[in-house]
């Protein structure tokens, strides 16, 4: 069976530099994150956490790759119990201007077998990368609740 | 037809400020879709057995199918499939299905693209190629008024797959 690997594209009208900023400045993702601030220097080899609005930190790992506005990639896992069997797994962005537009590519690798967050993130990124676009091009976020997401327990 | 034999290859989630009955209309209207859909007109008789027609720009029949399940605002499936010589023959059917489910002030709209055998990552290109584009155009027509304009061509490795198999495209 070959590993499990999460791709996701979208198409956003927007420019390269402003989605870079939209992914990377942890004031503007707690607007679309699900209230998720991304906290890092952005270093390759730095932390890289994900911060709840009450200062509690969701999700760690390290940033691998800081290529500003086209390519950007670090590792996280989610900190709960619930993923005590799990490693971080790598998160690619790439981003490639596409006529007026950014062609946006996310794929999310290097899962344990079985992962359950695999199958967690498989729900998480539609979610954000939906409400990403609805913010760069409406001005607005979308508003989900987590427990829309469906998560397996 | 029998579609428990179909296996989905291709699935694409997204989420969209608008309503289900919103959602519905723009997958099922010709004038819809032609904004969003690379100009490509779709037609489809909403009821089970009803034919599912794209049209190209130009009028002519690109893609025909017939409407497997309906569940208005909620549920659509039909097959999907694209009128190239011998494709149905060497590659059988493909079903697509829409899932429109409330989330939040958005929709949740789920496309399961499925296969009745195992088909490569090169055939499936075309598809996993599409839908994000189409799928990513029709949420910016619903949330700001105006659609994406993505100009794109098939990947060149369906295309060198397909040819493999003796189907030719235009």
């Amino acid at each position: 069976m070959s590993k499990p690997e999460f791709v996701y594209v979208t198409y956003i009208e927007t420019t390269p530099e402003k989605l870079w900023h939209a992914l990377t400045d942890g004031d503007f993702t707690e607007r679309y994150w699900f209230g998720a601030r991304l906290r890092s220097d952005w270093k390759a080899g730095s932390s890289f956490e994900m911060v709840r609005s009450d200062g509690t930190v969701s999700d760690a790992g390290k940033v691998v790759e800081y290529d500003p506005p086209h390519r950007l990639a670090y590792t996280f896992v989610n900190l709960s119990d619930k993923y005590k069997n799990d490693f971080p797994a790598l998160a690619t962005f790439t981003l490639e201007p596409y006529g007026k537009l950014v062609k946006l590519t996310l794929t999310h690798e290097g899962f344990v077998e079985g992962s359950k967050f695999y199958s967690g993130i498989s729900k998480g990124w539609p979610a954000i990368l939906s409400s990403l676009k609805s913010i760069l091009e409406t001005g607005k976020p979308l508003e989900i609740p987590f427990e829309a997401l469906k998560m397996e327990a | 037809m029998n579609i428990d034999r179909f296996k989905p290859l291709t699935v694409y989630t997204i989420y969209i400020a608008s309503t289900p009955e919103k959602v519905w209309e723009a997958l099922t209207s010709a004038e819809f879709s032609r904004k969003y859909f690379f100009g490509n007109a779709v037609e489809i008789d909403l009821r089970v057995g009803g034919a599912y027609i794209v049209r190209t720009p130009d009028g002519a029949l690109h893609i025909s199918g017939e409407v497997v399940e309906c569940v208005p605002y909620r549920k659509l499936s039909f097959t999907f499939n694209v009128n190239w010589p011998e494709l149905i023959e060497r590659l059988g059917a493909t079903l697509v299905s829409y899932e429109i489910e409330p989330a939040g002030n958005a929709v949740r709209l789920t496309m399961t693209e499925s296969h009745d055998r195992p088909l490569d990552d090169d055939i499936l290109s075309g598809g996993r190629q599409g839908w994000p584009a189409i799928l990513s155009s029709l949420k910016s027509l619903l949330e700001t008024g105006e659609a994406l304009t993505v100009k794109m061509a098939p990947p060149e490795r369906m295309l060198a797959a397909l040819k493999k198999l003796g189907i030719e495209t235009p």
